[in-house]
């Protein structure tokens, strides 16, 4: 199963992100990480993981915001037993189409293919 | 009796645990004594939170030392590295994290460490601080004071102002890798934050080895 996994420094990027994806597309699994767990911006390896693992699907389409949380996310697809595709898409933009597609079955290639002219990292 | 030479004196040095974990809790103690200072490094060139980043791993790291048996090297290098990658939250996180994970690496299986063990963990640190950051030198970051204080450290023992120069060093460069590197210009003047915070890494090792 296929699914997206949010990844932001702000618990309020993360949370918003997903409830307008989730406004549009009901049926693919959604995950988001924001913030740390004191509620301060930031990301960590740990809180990642958790989310990642928490989603039903085993390979995830994963929109992040910074620099760091590439880094986080990076360690985490090393160690995790699910496949993580980093998109260097925008975040917003990559996570609507991803989730779009996604939902309308659409194979990898084509949202990669979808995905590209939006890379901006 | 006349002084050894630096290089001698140091290199006739084992690291034990015991000197391990001086090492570490000197570098938790001025990372938390520094974290306004880092901080205001921060503030020009970053988010202005490198300070607070490293205190809470700091601390973090303190407390899950103290929470459980530590009984050899590679134990204490992985527990820190695991308490800064859950805590830190910035991109100090998963580079320290990934330097610590390293050293336990490095150490696994050994006792002590020989001058030519310790040069081959930090050695092992700056592989994997340059993997993850995909960071080269002369970008403005931590691996602008790793580089050179690793070569430095195989071919003489270099003094703690050798690495005070290394960190100073990086004010001059322009940044092209990690936030910094949007400000382009903006970012030459200022001293690059995790290169102190590794300066003070460094100094700490000194410090316990020349004890």
């Amino acid at each position: 199963m296929r699914g997206i996994l949010i990844v932001s420094h702000s618990a309020k990027l993360a949370e918003g992100l997903h409830d307008l994806l989730q406004e549009i597309v009901s049926q693919v699994p959604i995950h988001y990480v924001g913030g740390l767990e004191t509620g301060e911006i930031g990301t960590t390896y740990d809180r990642i993981m958790e989310a990642a693992e928490a989603s039903p699907a085993d390979e995830l389409y994963v929109f992040y915001d910074l620099g760091s949380a590439k880094m986080n996310l990076e360690m985490v697809q090393e160690t995790l037993d699910k496949t993580l595709i980093l998109s260097p898409a925008a975040m917003v933009e990559g996570a609507f189409v991803a989730a779009t597609l996604i939902s309308a079955n659409a194979d990898n290639k084509a949202i990669e293919k979808q995905l590209k002219p939006l890379g901006i990292k | 009796m006349p002084l050894m030479p630096p290089l001698k004196r140091l290199r006739g040095k084992r690291m034990d645990l015991g000197l391990a974990r001086q090492w570490m809790d000197a570098w938790f103690e001025q990372l938390n004594a520094q974290k306004s200072y880092l901080s205001e490094l921060d503030n020009p060139i970053g988010d202005g939170d490198h300070g607070i980043n490293m205190a809470r791993g700091a601390n973090a790291a303190k407390d899950a030392l103290a929470d459980k048996e530590i009984p050899d090297l590679n134990t204490l290098f992985k527990t820190i590295a695991m308490a800064l990658l859950s805590k830190v939250g910035g991109a100090s996180g998963p580079l320290y994290g990934s330097i610590f994970l390293a050293f336990a690496k490095a150490s696994a299986n050994h006792d002590t460490l020989d001058y030519a063990q310790i040069l081959a963990l930090l050695n092992a640190g700056k592989d994997a601080l340059m993997s993850r950051g995909k960071a080269e030198v002369g970008e403005k970051t931590m691996v602008d004071v790793w580089v050179p204080f690793t070569e430095q450290f195989a071919d003489h023992a270099p003094s703690k102002d050798d690495v005070d120069a290394l960190v100073e060093a990086t004010k001059p460069l322009k940044a092209t890798k990690g936030r910094a590197a949007y400000l382009g210009d903006r970012s030459i003047g200022h001293i690059d934050p995790g290169s102190m915070s590794t300066g003070y890494l460094f100094k700490a090792l000194l410090d316990v080895l020349d004890s």
